[in-house]
């Protein structure tokens, strides 16, 4: 299905990666926002509330970042595409209603502008150091997936990708910006309606006396029901069966969670999106995501000069991760470096699927800035030794 | 592969990154080329030292950062005293020449100075002081054409202003102009039909 023509400001815009991730929400359908304003994400839900009354959309400026998360749910439920937008401090707050929408299969998008931390840390200045958290912040087993643009183009496009996601996989999606990519201007082309793919809900053709909200009649995604056709239904965080109601106990546990997280981690390779550069014979691979790798080609560059062979993975989804694809590339290689504005966070999971077949090297950063080029070109440089 | 590196540099209320805004979009939007706008964000930016950076190239930027600006714009001393020690070697340097003294200046920089801040003044509105220097910016470093640059001040300034803002414009580039055919500021500032 494409885009309504309802809104979309087709054309070349000179825009920073807050505002075309707000332009590209609204391309992608999203009628329904709800938020607690936070440093360096402002700029989005600005836009949204300045560009809703256009578009017919609903903006709430909540009292908080809990209630915004949960609104964002009732609001889904009710019919609409929506999302929450915040930074590290409000995403903290958000955590349990990330688990709310994955145990009730609610699609959703939060968006994360990611800051320097923990607590309130670096409110103006730029880190990744959000990535464990959006895959494991919440409490209980479930996959999540997340996606990391490196420029406002692809806070753009990768927007309107993460509500297809949440659509297709009824799960809620971490847009993981950060601070550099959200304040940077660039051009961002926005394409006639046509031209943009967007999934819409998939709704039960079932009548309401048949219809169960969590069974699955093909793959492992149930559908959902329209508001207002009549159907009765029940949203719970407890375990629930297919009619949705509470069955507390180990068998509907394993059902349940079984098929929850089977739904993204049998999908791997349909979600996965990662660019790849000169593989192919490489001795070192940088693997990076967000404004990292955009710091890491400068990097790879100098480092190619010199006559190492380099390659270049760039992660643009980084949940679920490419497992398998990151096992066989480290039996190919010397070393896989992992660049990230944090201390170490998905450079674990590098080496986790490495197990051993070849070096990992971590060039951490702990936020406030990017990296230095040369600091990433010195670790390839030391890891092809 | 051709990439400039610029940073303007002033005071806040200046309008360094609205100067820097309709540089990158007359670069991206209507000039062809590919440009990357940043900028110093945070709260010492409202009110003192502020300063955006943009890279311009024919091709796609990868590193959206300026170590080293080809190309630097003060508007205040400050921003003079910080930034002047960065420029790459053979640089380029546009001064608010009543506002900035580029004492000490390395004699390898190229500096052209204007009086923007006065030229806005003549046209009774102080604070298009920026798009006079986006003007001597747009005649002295040839960037990016006439047309595109006109087309973005048009298209970034307030509806309604947009008359005045092409007039400091075309002051600006006026000024660049005859500075660059080896007239004398004064001269320039006379030939630019300014009050002496």
């Amino acid at each position: 299905m494409s885009a309504e023509q309802k809104g979309v400001l087709t054309g070349a815009h000179y825009l920073d990666g807050d505002h075309a991730c707000s332009e590209g929400a609204i391309v992608a359908g999203c009628n329904f926002v709800a938020g607690y304003p936070i440093t360096p994400s402002t700029e989005i839900v600005e836009r949204i509330a300045w560009r809703f009354p256009a578009t017919g959309g609903t903006f709430i400026q909540m009292e908080d970042e809990i209630a915004s998360s949960i609104t964002i749910q009732g609001a889904v439920w009710g019919g609409a595409k929506a999302m929450t937008v915040s930074s590290g401090p409000g995403i903290s707050l958000m955590m349990e209603h990330i688990g709310f929408a994955a145990m009730t299969e609610t699609p959703c998008v939060f968006v994360n502008v990611q800051r320097g931390g923990p607590s309130t840390g670096l409110p103006t200045l730029p880190a990744q150091a959000d990535m464990m958290q959006a895959r494991w912040g919440s409490h209980g087993d479930y996959e999540i997936i997340a996606l990391s643009p490196n420029s406002p183009q692809e806070c753009f496009d990768l927007v309107i990708e993460a509500f297809n996601f949440s659509e297709k996989y009824r799960s809620p999606v971490m847009f993981m910006m950060d601070e550099s990519v959200g304040h940077m201007t660039e051009k961002v082309v926005i394409p006639t309606p046509d031209k943009i793919k967007t999934i819409p809900r998939k709704f039960t053709s079932k009548a309401p006396g048949d219809y169960k909200p969590y069974e699955v009649s093909s793959g492992l995604v149930p559908d959902m029901c329209k508001a207002g056709d009549g159907h009765r239904i029940h949203i719970t965080g407890l375990t629930h069966d297919e009619k949705g109601y509470p069955v507390m106990n180990a068998d509907c546990q394993e059902k349940l969670l079984t098929r929850i997280v089977g739904k993204i981690r049998d999908n791997v390779d349909d979600i996965a999106m990662y660019d790849e550069d000169e593989i192919e014979g490489a001795d070192v691979v940088v693997i990076s995501y967000g404004i990292t790798s955009r710091i890491s080609m400068k990097a790879i560059r100098a480092a190619r000069q010199q006559g190492v062979k380099v390659g270049h993975i760039r992660l643009i989804v980084v949940w679920p991760f490419i497992e398998n694809y990151v096992k066989k590339l480290a039996g190919k290689v010397k070393a896989l470096v992992v660049p990230e504005i944090n201390l170490g966070q998905v450079v674990l999971e590098v080496e986790r699927c490495a197990a051993g077949q070849c070096k990992v090297v971590s060039v951490p950063h702990a936020g406030g800035a990017v990296h230095e080029p040369e600091t990433i070109t010195k670790a390839i440089l030391e890891a092809v030794k | 592969m051709s990439t400039t590196e610029i940073k303007i540099g002033g005071l806040g209320g200046q309008g360094v990154i609205l100067g820097g805004m309709i540089i990158g979009r007359g670069a991206s939007i209507h000039g062809g080329k590919h440009a990357t706008l940043t900028q110093a964000f945070g709260p010492e930016a409202r009110g003192s030292a502020c300063s955006a950076q943009i890279v311009v190239s024919d091709e796609s930027v990868e590193y959206p950062y300026v170590a080293h600006p080809n190309l630097l714009v003060v508007m205040s001393q400050e921003a003079y005293t910080r930034f002047a020690p960065e420029m790459a070697e053979g640089a380029t340097m546009l001064y608010e020449s009543e506002l900035v003294d580029p004492a000490g200046l390395n004699p390898d920089i190229k500096a052209y100075g204007i009086p923007a801040t006065r030229i806005a003044e003549n046209l009774k509105r102080r604070m298009v002081a920026n798009i006079v220097m986006v003007g001597f910016f747009t005649a002295i470093t040839e960037l990016v054409n006439l047309d595109a640059m006109r087309k973005s001040v048009e298209s970034s300034v307030p509806k309604g202003t947009e008359a005045l803002n092409l007039t400091a414009f075309e002051r600006g580039y006026q000024f660049g102009l005859d500075i660059k055919a080896g007239k004398n500021p004064e001269e320039a500032m006379t030939a630019a039909g300014e009050p002496a």
